[in-house]
Formats: C-alpha cells, sequence, structure tokens
C-alpha cells in the first residue's frame, strides 16, 4: 500500500516537543475512521510512523488530524514541516474503540500524557450525539507529566463545561491548584456505578495495569474495560511481524484491546 | 499418484520440459560448501552423489557411495528467497513543483519451476501462503510470484540427524500438492525415479517425458524408502509429541529455561534468516543525494534483532532471553492462534545453522523437565 500525499494546512504547539497537524489529502478525501484507529504518516525520505487520529471522526472536508510526540528520526522530520508542505499517509488501519459497548451505560475515559491524542475523536463524538444521548453519561480522567505538557489545553477547559473533566499531574507548578498525584486516586473515588459502567484507557502501559486494577476493585468487569496498546509498527497490516503481543498483531487485531482478551499478556514484561 | 517410471538418466529430460514450458528451473547446486538453491540448467547443475552431515551448529558435505540426485535434506536455504524476496523496493518518492508523489514499484514475478522441494517445504511454503496471501491484508509481490510457481516435488528418502518433519507430522512424505512429485530409488544397478503429477501443468510435462508404467515391485520400493525415511526419524533423538505445544509454552512463559537458554544464544538471528516460514520484514527509507528522489525498500528482519520491538522509549524485548522466548513461542505457539497451524515444519535449519548449537527439539524438552507437576 503506497502512501497518498497530502497537506499540511495547519500546524499547531501543544507543548515544546509536542505538535498537531491538520492534514488534507492532495487528490482524494481522506477516507472515514473509527476514534481510535490510527494512519502510517510518511516523511519523505524519512520513513513513517503509526500515528492514531486525533479529529473529528466525521472531517471536515477530507482533512485528518494528528498530534505527534518528538522522539526519533521520523517524529523529528515531521516536526519539520511548515504549513503548505506535504506528507504521506496510509491508512486508516486497526480497530477503534467499541462506542455501542457503552450504549445506555457511563462511559470512563482514561488517558495518561499523549494518550489523549486516540481517545479526542471519542469525546467528539460524545459531544456531539443527537439528544436523546445513546450514551447519557460520560467523564475523562487525565494524568499528565506536568501542567505544561496536557494536551488541548483550551479544549480541556471547555469540555469542562459539558462534561466531568478531572485531571492530575505528577509534578504540579505554581500556578497548578488541580490535584497532584497519579490517575488512579481520583478514579478511586470517583463516584460512579462500575457494574454499569464501559472504561476505555490510553496511555503508558504502567498507567493503564495501575488504573485496570483499581478499576477490578471497584468491581468492573474485565470485559467491560479496553485499551489502546502501542508497539512497534513498519506495515499496519499484520504483515511485517514488528508489533506482535503475545499471539496478537496490535496493528491489525488493536491497537484497541478488550483487556479480558489480553490480560493474560498485558503483565508479562518483554513479551 | 506415482504411476510412472522416468529412469535416472533421463533425469534431465524433465528439466528441459520444464524450461521448453518457459519456466526458469532453480533447485539444489552445490555452492560455497553448501547444497543451496539456484538455477539448474540441466541435471548435472544438481548435487549427484552428494549427501549431507549435520547436528547441532554442523552442516558439512559428504560424498555418497552411490550417485544419488536427491539424497541429502535441507541446506541453509528455503524457497522463501524467491517468493518473500529478501530485499526488494516497495515505492518511490519525488519532490514534485507542488509537493511530493509516491509510487507504488510493481515487481514483475517470473515464471519459475522449483525442482526438488521436500514435504517439509511444501508445507512450509503453504504456511507462507496463509500469512501473505490467506489474510486480511496481501503482500501482493508474494502473491504474484506464487501464481507462477512450477513445484516438482521430491519425497525425502534421507533425512539429516537434525531433522523432526515426523514430530510436527509434515514429512517425509509429499501430502500437500504439487505439480510434479518424485521418488528416487536405487535398487543395486537400477536407479530410476517414480514420478507422478497433480496438475494439468504437471500432466502436460509428464506426457512429454520418456516414462514407463511402473511395476508392483517399483512402486513398493519407493514406498518402502520413504517409509525407511520416517522409521530413522521416530526412532531419532529429535522424536517428540507436539500435540500439546501451544499449551506447553504458554504455560511457561516464566520457564527458567529461558534463562538457561540466553546464557548461550548470540542474538544472532542466524536461525530466523534460515527458517523457512519466518516472515519478518522491515522497511528502509533512502534520498538520492539531492534529497528530490526517496525510495521504501522491504527487506528481511529478525525478533532477535534490537531494533525489532523499538518503540519511543527503548525496545520492548531488551535482553536475549525475552527475544530467544518471542521468537520459539511464536513459531510453536502463538503462530497457532494467528494462522491456524504451527509455523515450524520441523526442518531442523534453525539447529545446524544456530553457530553455538541450540537445538529448539532440547528446549522443548527443557521447558518440560523444568516444568513443575501442578
Amino acid at each position: 500500500m503506497t502512501p497518498r500525499p497530502f497537506r499540511v494546512d495547519r500546524r499547531t504547539e501543544e507543548y515544546p516537543g509536542a505538535f498537531t497537524l491538520h492534514l488534507t489529502a492532495i487528490e482524494q478525501p481522506a477516507p472515514a475512521f473509527s476514534p481510535g484507529q490510527f494512519n502510517m504518516l510518511y516523511a519523505f525520505g524519512a520513513g513513517e510512523v503509526a500515528i492514531s487520529m486525533s479529529g473529528r471522526p466525521q472531517q471536515l472536508e477530507g482533512t485528518t488530524v494528528h498530534t505527534i510526540r518528538t522522539r526519533g528520526l521520523v517524529t523529528a522530520a515531521l516536526a519539520r514541516l511548515q504549513e503548505g508542505e506535504q506528507l504521506g499517509v496510509r491508512g486508516p488501519f486497526g480497530n477503534g474503540w467499541p462506542l455501542p459497548e457503552a450504549k445506555g451505560r457511563e462511559l470512563l475515559l482514561i488517558a495518561g500524557g499523549l494518550g489523549l491524542a486516540p481517545l479526542r475523536p471519542v469525546i467528539y463524538h460524545l459531544l456531539h450525539q443527537p439528544r436523546p444521548r445513546a450514551i447519557p453519561n460520560f467523564r475523562l480522567f487525565y494524568g499528565a507529566r506536568r501542567p505544561g505538557e496536557m494536551l488541548y489545553g483550551t479544549e480541556l477547559q471547555a469540555w469542562s463545561h459539558e462534561m466531568p473533566v478531572i485531571t492530575t499531574v505528577d509534578h504540579g507548578d505554581s500556578a497548578w491548584s488541580g490535584e497532584v498525584g497519579v490517575i488512579t486516586t481520583p478514579l478511586k473515588r470517583a463516584d460512579f456505578d462500575a457494574h454499569n459502567a464501559v472504561a476505555f484507557l490510553c496511555g503508558p502501559e504502567a498507567m493503564m495495569r495501575f488504573s485496570i486494577q483499581m478499576l477490578l476493585e471497584r468491581g468492573m468487569p474485565a470485559s467491560a474495560i479496553y485499551i489502546s496498546m502501542e508497539r512497534n509498527m513498519k506495515c499496519g497490516t499484520g504483515l511485517c511481524g514488528h508489533c506482535q503481543w503475545g499471539p496478537n498483531f496490535v496493528c491489525k487485531n488493536g491497537p484497541v484491546f478488550c483487556f479480558a482478551d489480553v490480560q493474560n499478556w498485558l503483565g508479562i514484561h518483554a513479551l | 499418484m506415482y504411476n510412472f517410471v522416468l529412469q535416472a538418466d533421463d533425469l534431465d529430460s524433465l528439466i528441459q520440459a520444464i524450461r521448453a514450458q518457459g519456466y526458469e528451473v532453480l533447485g539444489p547446486v552445490v555452492q560455497d560448501q553448501a547444497i543451496t538453491y539456484g538455477p539448474v540448467a540441466c541435471a548435472s547443475d544438481l548435487p549427484r552423489g552428494w549427501t549431507d552431515e549435520q547436528d547441532r551448529g554442523h552442516y558439512r558435505l559428504k560424498r555418497r557411495t552411490d550417485g544419488a540426485y536427491f539424497g541429502y535434506a535441507a541446506g541453509p536455504h528455503s524457497w522463501k528467497q524467491f517468493l518473500q524476496l529478501p530485499t526488494r523496493p516497495v515505492w518511490k518518492a519525488q519532490r514534485t513543483d507542488h509537493g511530493i508523489r509516491m509510487t507504488e514499484i510493481v515487481d514483475e514475478a517470473p515464471a519459475v519451476a522449483f525442482l526438488g522441494v521436500r514435504s517439509c517445504e511444501l508445507h512450509a511454503i503453504a504456511i507462507q501462503d496463509r500469512i501473505f496471501i490467506d489474510d486480511h491484508y496481501r503482500n501482493d509481490s508474494y502473491l504474484n510470484r506464487r501464481a507462477n510457481i512450477l513445484t516438482v516435488a521430491v519425497n525425502c528418502t534421507a533425512p539429516a540427524e537434525t531433522c523432526f518433519c515426523t514430530s510436527m507430522q509434515t514429512g517425509p512424505r509429499v501430502t500437500l500438492e504439487s505439480d510434479l512429485a518424485l521418488t528416487e530409488v536405487i535398487d543395486g544397478q537400477e536407479h530410476y525415479f517414480l514420478i507422478g503429477s497433480d496438475s494439468y501443468r504437471g500432466g502436460q510435462i509428464l506426457n512429454s517425458l520418456p516414462v514407463k508404467p511402473a511395476t508392483a515391485r517399483q512402486l513398493q520400493l519407493a514406498e518402502a524408502a520413504v517409509d525407511r525415511a520416517a522409521k530413522e526419524m521416530e526412532s531419532g533423538s529429535r522424536q517428540f509429541d507436539s500435540g500439546d505445544l501451544k499449551e506447553l509454552l504458554y504455560r511457561n512463559l516464566d520457564s527458567p529455561a529461558w534463562d538457561e537458554v540466553a546464557e548461550r544464544c548470540l542474538s544472532c538471528a542466524n536461525c530466523t534468516m534460515v527458517c523457512p516460514t519466518c516472515f519478518c520484514s522491515t522497511v528502509e527509507d533512502s534520498t538520492d543525494l539531492s534529497g528530490e528522489t526517496a525510495e521504501r525498500r522491504e527487506r528481511w528482519d529478525s525478533c532477535f534483532t534490537r531494533d525489532f520491538s523499538y518503540i519511543s522509549g527503548g525496545p520492548v524485548r531488551a535482553d536475549t532471553r525475552s527475544r530467544y522466548r518471542q521468537w520459539m513461542t511464536h513459531k510453536l505457539a502463538s503462530w497457532f492462534d494467528q494462522f491456524d497451524s504451527s509455523g515450524c515444519v520441523g526442518c531442523g535449519r534453525c539447529i545446524s545453522w544456530c553457530p553455538v548449537g541450540i537445538d529448539l527439539t532440547e528446549q522443548v524438552a527443557r521447558i518440560r523437565e523444568l516444568e513443575e507437576p501442578s
């Protein structure tokens, strides 16, 4: 599968080292995607990297939005792209968040750091549901390392007027009046019916493991917990073998998994 | 299906008949002191009178006392190299006046005949078919090449010490479909092949050969030769019950056996390179000096390299223990979940070509031995 050219329409800095690209397809509209799916972004001559969609599920005029942190050669090349310049896009790939599972129940979104990006399309979906809402109750738990490393600051503010948004940071600063610590603390005391709720988690593996432990302690069944996994993805099509995690190819069987299906693998170091 | 007899002196007529149909014939040849696969223009290119001596980390060519054409087991090559190319260009990218353009590079698949495919190798090809053709996404380069292959199978009558196809139910008798299939028989002064065809293409070639209907004795001798090979392996040290491998390995992801093998394993990736089913690949992107043209190439990769599992922050499998565990557990366990079969065909290549002589069958036995009775 060959990448199609997309143009950078808008580039916004989230915080130093993290940025969001708003892309428009040059030839034909970007294909529709489900929240939680990802694209392979190709920086000319440098290579590809798997990045989830973080824009609206019903994309406007063939645009796609990706939030990226500069970590290696390819993301550094993507970071250098100016508005008007082009990159290649293949996708969408993988299975997204199972929104129908949350119908009539409460949906907990639990994000850590950059893990908010693949959940933002879910938030857009939830806030724009026709009324009466199929998923009436939902809230966001979001933990970041520092106040300055929170994604989508303005939007977080706006969302907090429409839904409960609970944020924590590992390290506060003088301007931070919110909670300091791990996300499991507010999760522990939050008032929700664990037997009638569904949770979508995305963040560092350790953060997801501890959050799952908390949810299980609260009485949530393993089958109501969904996680988005990260592994090395080269092809996106389950053919290159890199993203294997136990019997799963994260690219085609994931990146979103039901915890009940993968609980045997999640705790095993270096699997 | 082996209803005809082709005299060994007429083997060349088979090669020429295949060539006459427009196929390039690839088959076993002696190269670099090993039996490898390469172009075969005539019967005298074949390793007649050669055999191999194989053991853990050991491969030597030896002279046979007879003039058998196919009197050896699997060497370092597999047919994989002609179907899933070791390296190939995937796309070209170019800067244009307005932006960039990516163009797929279509792989031209030549018409090729594989001569001397063993049963374990037919199984290996069938396993790769399930990965590259039958799954949700396809590898078009593989698919096109696969569609242009004519297979001439040979029943195995000379297994090596390292072979364990009888444990994996993949040989030595050819049971999967091939265009033509042979069994080599040497009976005193008599030297001939039982030959039969499975396909229309194979039948057409067979019809043009100087063959005679097989006698009952000839059929019997051919059967006995394959039976002997099976018995040889069944009574060898590498025969084991593979029925519960998936459960055994899934139960033992924390076995001390992984620590033991990591003490010896060099993480060199030889086992994955010689394995006829290992399919992992990576891609390399490059630009020319002007920066105007870029290319993406795909090449074989191995789960034994450090970069293989790299994600932001470092490799998931940072040590040899986790890489060996990944390789062996994938081959013998998770492959069943992914592709409904084992990923191992029992060809023994990984045993012979391991520079420190790690033996997959011994590792299975060791895991079983260390498993605490529950």
